[in-house]
């Protein structure tokens, strides 16, 4: 629980549905002198989760894995940044913490499913679990879930996957919940509201040297400040004069090095996916045509997926090519509705 | 669920609400007022000071009615040590790292905002405070010695009588906290040589929301609030009528019912400490192992995360304290573990388990049963 209306809701649907539900908070880390800032787990919204527990006359815990979250979940977004990719902690995140650590503890605990508040969908299929997206197309946060194995989705699940944004909101009046009307924020939760590279400079100062803007054949083009201050398909900021507008097309952290280029170069027709998880356990095919999603935000594009030798990498090859793909996000499959698993973007 | 807290609060003995109960709707007068309605509850409050002075053995006018615990250690601390200095320039106050927020707490404000300086003795293994290092460290500009009667956390017992001889022959006032001891311990107050002593009903089958301070005649003190003067100048506030009186039947009760309540528990203790220390490994027996509360178990387990274990505690239908409890996940050894000289990886793991009129063997049981696997559990999730 998190003190937000979707999890808050989740505990109460449950709840209604006859479960024996307790409610668990994670305390998550953040630097030394705003330890009170984790977006995740203020004071506030703790207070607020508290009261919403005891609204729901349910048992709460908060379970302190500061520790193991600096050890993980911000070494894995350093670690990202200094390999000059753009990683996403929150996968890491649901991989290590809350359906690792987390549901480890709540299994210790005695309970047989852990649920959390994201809209996403389960389905006991033949032998296995299914994961779904969201009926709520505009909510669906099955890309971060992408991460969960097959024993994870036994534990798992997601109530309010099954309705519409706007019926949480009013299921929780009619529970009479008090959640916070904040605004989803896409901020990383760690960060307490500090930009990212602040961040990254005073705990990996190393990583943000500055170094050479050059264009795809090789030829300089000026000096950039530090990798870490550039995303994919950024077009402001590069100081470069050029007739052309000029775009972010990637980064080589060996060289420290930034590769900048035209409009019609930004387009990838094919990226290289490695560590992937098949949430069924094993790939559908050697060969397959998939949905596939680059970023949180972005449209699925549709794709040809070849497994490589490794077993766990695949060649996505996109029927047209697409802009703003990323190495360090996640690139996952999707056959309708249905996910097939997915992996990091190399 | 089996509730083992009862050094955190108790549950109020059905006798003691039912002689509340009347001075809510029906005497509901102000002691204060001329009327009959005042005059009362005036009696019901003069009657209940009678009580508690008879059971303390002191005069009545010795007594102070407050809402808490917290607060009569603060009226003590704060009062005495104002009008000490007032009365002859004491500015020392000697105290130590195993009292009670209440009091340590009211030390370091002092110490902070008004000047005076603060003596932290030491504190031996078990969690004692040996009369000779008062001996050593008190002198003519002491203003006051507060040492509380029983631990909370660790249930080590103090030897109160004889620090309170050794501040009555410097003129040192000395007062001492009682709220987890009056439950368990004799509270006579001239067998304890004690000048000023901290009570609260609620660790007795009493209400929350009452306490008194005990102060002695003749003993130097400012109030702490100040207004219509109730309670002999110390501390005003219209009087809180039907928890004085519950305060006051529940000490009455417990003084006649003491040794049958220890004799209930006792063996209980016993067989919990025993078991404990005999089946789970890297365990301790925290404070003392024979001058401890009748009611008192406490431990610490190695690379436990303490905060943990009750919750799993809770979740199997146990409850449960500990030193270092916190409910924001954000757990630290208490003072009182620190201050026994136990690591971190030993201090944060700590148990308290408290027993009371209610328990049963076969509850001793249940809870014996489970624990050894839980600490277990609790030690393969530990995160680092």
């Amino acid at each position: 629980m998190s003190g937000g209306v979707d999890s808050s809701v989740a505990a109460a649907l449950l709840k209604e549905q006859g479960h024996d539900v307790m409610g668990m908070m994670l305390r998550l880390w953040s630097e030394p002198g705003k330890e009170d800032s984790n977006r995740c787990c203020t004071p506030d919204s703790m207070a607020l989760a508290r009261r919403v527990a005891a609204i729901l006359d349910i048992p709460f815990y908060v379970i302190d894995a500061k520790d193991i979250f600096r050890n993980t979940v911000v070494n894995y977004f350093l670690d990202g940044y200094a390999r000059g990719v753009t990683p996403n902690p929150c996968l890491e995140c649901n991989r290590r913490i809350r359906w690792g650590f987390l549901l480890e503890h709540a299994l210790a605990m005695g309970v047989d499913f852990m649920a959390t508040g994201h809209y996403a969908r389960i389905e006991t299929g033949v032998g296995k679990v299914n994961l779904l997206r969201a009926v709520d197309a505009s909510k669906d946060q099955s890309y971060v879930l992408h991460v969960l194995t097959q024993n994870q989705l036994q534990r798992a699940l997601f109530p309010v996957g099954e309705h519409p944004k706007s019926e949480i909101r009013s299921l929780a009046d009619k529970y009479g919940l008090p959640v916070a009307r904040r605004p989803d924020s896409q901020d990383l939760c760690f960060l307490a509201g500090e930009d990212y590279r602040d961040f990254i400079s005073r705990y990996a100062p190393q990583i943000v040297a500055p170094g050479e803007i050059v264009s795809r054949d090789g030829s300089l083009l000026g000096r950039h400040t530090g990798l870490v201050n550039y995303t994919i398909g950024q077009r402001k900021g590069l100081g470069i004069p050029s007739p052309v507008p000029l775009y972010v097309l990637g980064k080589d952290a060996e060289t420290n090095t930034l590769i900048v280029g035209t409009a019609d170069q930004l387009g990838c027709g094919e990226i290289t996916v490695r560590d992937v998880n098949w949430i069924s356990g094993k790939p559908a095919a050697d060969v397959f045509q998939a949905a596939v999603k680059v970023r949180y935000t972005a449209q699925e594009a549709s794709a040809a997926v070849t497994l490589l030798d490794d077993g766990n990498s695949a060649r996505v090859r996109f029927d047209e090519p697409q802009r703003g793909v990323t190495p360090g996000q996640a690139a996952v499959f999707y056959d309708g509705d249905l996910v097939l698993g997915g992996g990091i973007i190399a | 669920m089996i509730y083992l807290d009862y050094a955190a609060t108790t549950p109020v003995d059905p006798r003691i609400l039912d002689a509340m109960l009347p001075y809510f709707s029906e005497t509901f007068g102000n002691p204060s007022s001329v009327h009959r309605y005042g005059q009362r509850a005036e009696a019901a409050v003069d009657a209940a000071r009678e009580t508690v002075a008879a059971a303390l053995h002191c005069q009545p006018d010795e007594i102070i009615f407050t809402s808490c615990g917290s607060e009569s250690d603060n009226l003590a601390l704060r009062g005495v040590a104002l009008a000490m200095r007032e009365q002859n320039g004491a500015n020392w106050i000697i105290t130590n790292r195993a009292e009670h927020p209440a009091v340590s707490k009211t030390a370091e404000h002092l110490e902070k905002h008004y000047d005076f300086k603060v003596e932290w003795l030491d504190v031996d293994e078990h969690g004692m405070i040996l009369p000779q290092a008062i001996e050593k460290a008190i002198c003519g500009s002491t203003a006051i010695v507060s040492v509380m009667y029983a631990n909370n956390e660790i249930g080590t017992v103090n030897r109160i009588h004889e620090i309170a001889a050794i501040c009555r022959a410097h003129g040192v006032p000395f007062h001492t906290d009682a709220v987890q001891a009056a439950a368990y311990l004799p509270v006579d107050v001239d067998v304890l040589g004690v000048d000023l002593m901290s009570l609260g009903s609620h660790k007795f089958y009493g209400p929350k929301g009452v306490g008194v301070l005990y102060v002695r005649k003749g003993t130097p003190i400012f109030p702490a609030l100040t207004g219509g003067g109730q309670e002999f100048g110390l501390r005003s506030g219209t009087s809180n009528v039907p928890y004085i009186v519950g305060f006051a039947q529940a000490l009455k009760l417990t003084v006649a019912e003491r040794e049958a309540r220890a004799a209930h528990v006792r063996p209980l203790r016993d067989r919990i400490i025993g078991t404990v220390l005999e089946e789970i490994p890297d365990s301790r027996l925290t404070g003392h192992p024979d001058n401890r509360l009748p009611n008192h178990c406490s431990f610490v387990f190695r690379d436990v995360d303490g905060n943990t274990l009750l919750q799993m505690l809770d979740a199997a239908g146990f409850a449960c304290s500990s030193g270092s409890a916190c409910k924001t996940g954000n757990p630290e050894p208490s003072e009182v573990i620190k201050a026994l000289g136990f690591s971190r990886d030993w201090g944060l793991g700590s148990l308290r388990v408290t027993l009371g009129v209610g328990m049963t063997p076969e509850h001793v049981d249940a809870f014996l049963q489970e624990l050894p696997s839980l600490v277990e559990r609790v030690r393969k999730l530990n995160q680092r």
